[in-house]
């Protein structure tokens, strides 16, 4: 506890970064009270009751009530192996996409930090324009490429590196790669308002103590950034695990995700009850990995990771 | 890389000594401003130099220069003789307290302080080993554990300081390292830095825009104008021999007073004061930069030289009482000369003092307080 009260004492750390309106739109900071919050959020939150919650919890309680009271359902979901072998997957390629997306992200949210002025406004925008455009879009962009007349299949097949259209399209990968593209600015945004927090005169200090470039980059400013990493991280995962346009489209039809299993148990075989039990194991999945990872965050405050 | 030449030596004795650092026509400018214009400067091996000067004089700018933030566009930087203008800023083994103190917030103190010796290769234990000792010198070998967020600043910044050490450099760049903290931390931050230099030999160079941490803790204290040096010197020239208005005006209180010089004699020249009885013979070596027979000048006077006598005194310069104010072991008092021309002068022993506005009083001062300013050969140094 000591600890704790100890850091509660230094004043808190003003930070300043270029108040661009991206900044303020992504962290907002003003401070309301109680009521005013309240009542900003009331109307949010009976939307949420109306048409998310009600509708939620009544479906998951079809999962424990129908055809018969009990855990009947839920056992039918461990017991298949072809059930559990969908959700192994479902973890597996999420797990997948999130590394692809830091991957592919992190150097992006360094270099938003890095640049000024137009290049500054045009990487912002190539970073959040795709989230303007629909999912459904962003994907069938994706069969554009990825088909066998395809524009991919076509340039590798031009220059040489392919004999005959390959079988790109409706792969784990075409998945994989698909979903990283779509979620890559939730990842992007908090690694970017990390990193830029992360005040210059400590890469000054690091270069000063005898740290070049990269030993400076992984001592110091990647620790530094790590809750954005993993938040940005956690958000894709999560995602990833409910997905349903991308792997619905692209992904090969044996090689079920999650959520696709669910639309077939209620479209094809109007097996609500079942449908309900594989939502709440997700459910289940995405509650408990929130909760590991809210412990990790608020250590990392206390140690000043956050600053 | 780390070059091999920066490998520390940890068996070595504390003293390790400083280098000497050589600037030569150092010249940055950012847009059109030149923030240093032309400087050159040694410090000598183990000195203790202060930059001092108001902000935008170009003070911090060298320092980065030295530093190696600041690439200059003219000029050079040698330290030990090897020329070091242009080499990397981690290649260059020199220890540096930053203004704020920029501890690594997710390292323990412990691990901040041997973070110099982690980039240079030293093992794990050995560098924890170190990194304890320079903990101990700064006074605060039991917080090794602590992360940075849970100490008060002037924990920090001794902190920063024993990082800045632990791997030997032989010179320490201080940029305004006390300016974040209160007073009394501050002197006694002030004294401790002082101690640490002559216990480990290491060379100084201190930015700070407060004379009175310049005069305290530098051998010698280069005063930066507009990106020159207008006076280089040890704390007691400066103050008693400033070599520009300049100067005259930014170290302690001084009066300045238009003056008409009059013929000039063989060892100084005859100089009229302001509503002032007869000239007054100055000395040549009182006479600072080119001083014309028959033209005005500025002369200077410390208000703690005045001291005051009857109105009636043939030698002194009678003038009216225009204001007294108290302030503890002083009074000032505030007289206005015949032409309007106001002296203050900073009298000791406030209980001995009996004068009043509106009273007539003889100003007088000994011969050598007074200075006169001619036109001045520092380029872009002007009168305040």
């Amino acid at each position: 506890m000591t600890a704790a009260t100890a850091s509660a004492s230094v004043p808190a750390r003003r930070l300043t970064a270029a108040p661009s309106a991206f900044r303020r739109l992504w962290l907002g900071t003003r401070q309301l009270s109680a009521a005013a919050s309240a009542a900003l959020l009331a109307p949010f939150f009976a939307l949420l009751l109306v048409v998310f919650l009600y509708p939620l919890l009544s479906l998951l309680s079809t999962s424990f009530l129908e055809p018969h009271p009990g855990l009947g359902n839920y056992s039918r979901v461990f017991d298949n192996p072809v059930y559990l072998r969908v959700m192994l997957r479902t973890g597996w390629i999420s797990l997948l996409t999130t590394v692809l997306a830091l991957v592919l992200g992190f150097p992006i949210a360094y270099m938003m930090t890095k640049v000024k002025g137009a290049t500054a406004a045009l990487l912002t925008a190539c970073v959040l324009l795709p989230l303007w455009s629909s999912v459904l879009v962003r994907t069938a962009a994706w069969i554009v490429l990825l088909r066998r007349e395809g524009i991919v299949n076509n340039a590798l097949q031009w220059l040489g590196l392919a004999g005959r259209p390959l079988a790109l399209l409706y792969t784990e990968g075409a998945v994989v790669l698909a979903m990283a593209h779509v979620l890559l600015p939730f990842l992007i945004l908090p690694i970017y308002s990390a990193l830029k927090n992360i005040p210059d005169d400590y890469m000054r200090a690091a270069a000063m103590l005898g740290a070049n470039r990269r030993r400076a980059f992984f001592e110091v400013l990647l620790p530094l950034s790590r809750a954005g990493v993993w938040s940005g991280c956690l958000m894709v995962f999560l995602s990833a695990l409910g997905f349903f346009v991308t792997p619905a489209l692209i992904g090969s039809p044996q090689e079920l995700m999650i959520a696709t299993l669910v639309s077939q148990q209620v479209r094809e075989m109007l097996d609500w009850p079942f449908a309900a039990a594989l939502i709440g194991v997700l459910m289940a999945v995405v509650a408990a990995l929130t909760m590991v990872f809210n412990k990790a965050v608020s250590f990392n405050r206390l140690i000043g990771g956050g600053a | 890389m780390v070059s091999s030449a920066s490998k520390p030596s940890p068996a070595t004795a504390a003293h390790v000594g400083g280098a000497a650092i050589e600037i030569h026509g150092l010249s940055k400018k950012f847009g059109a401003v030149r923030a240093v214009d032309g400087v050159s400067l040694s410090v000598q091996a183990g000195e203790f130099l202060a930059l001092l000067g108001p902000s935008g004089s170009g003070k911090t700018s060298i320092l980065m220069s030295i530093a190696g933030f600041d690439l200059p566009d003219a000029g050079s930087i040698s330290i030990d003789g090897v020329d070091i203008t242009y080499m990397p800023a981690n290649e260059r083994n020199l220890g540096m307290v930053f203004q704020k103190y920029t501890l690594f917030p997710h390292l323990s103190v412990l691990d901040n302080v041997a973070f110099g010796l982690k980039m240079r290769g030293v093992a794990r234990g050995e560098r924890h080993r170190l990194a304890a000792q320079a903990l101990a010198t700064v006074r605060l070998e039991s917080y090794g554990a602590r992360m940075p967020a849970q100490l008060s600043g002037g924990q920090q910044q001794r902190v920063a300081l024993a990082r800045a050490i632990v791997y030997r450099p032989k010179v320490l760049l201080m940029d305004e390292p006390l300016s974040a903290l209160d007073k009394n931390l501050r002197e006694e931050m002030q004294l401790e830095i002082k101690r640490l230099q002559s216990q480990l030999g290491i060379t100084v160079v201190f930015v700070t825009h407060d004379q009175g941490e310049a005069l305290t803790m530098a051998d010698r204290v280069a005063i930066l104008n507009q990106g020159r040096i207008q006076q280089l010197d040890a704390p007691r020239a400066l103050y008693e021999k400033p070599q520009t208005r300049f100067v005259a005006g930014f170290i302690g209180e001084t009066n300045f007073v238009p003056v008409q010089v009059g013929p000039l004699r063989a060892h100084g020249a005859l100089v009229q004061l302001p509503g002032g009885t007869g000239a007054r013979e100055v000395r040549t070596e009182a006479l600072v930069g080119r001083v014309a027979a028959s033209s005005a000048a500025m002369a200077t006077i410390r208000p703690e030289q005045i001291t005051l006598g009857r109105c009636d005194d043939p030698s002194a310069l009678s003038a009216t009482v225009s204001g007294v104010i108290y302030s503890g072991s002083t009074v000032l008092c505030i007289a206005r000369l015949a032409d309007g021309t106001e002296l203050r002068a900073r009298l000791p022993d406030p209980s001995r003092v009996n004068v009043s506005s509106g009273d007539r009083v003889g100003l007088l001062w000994p011969d050598e307080a007074l200075r006169v300013y001619g036109e001045e050969t520092v380029q872009g140094a002007s009168a305040p």
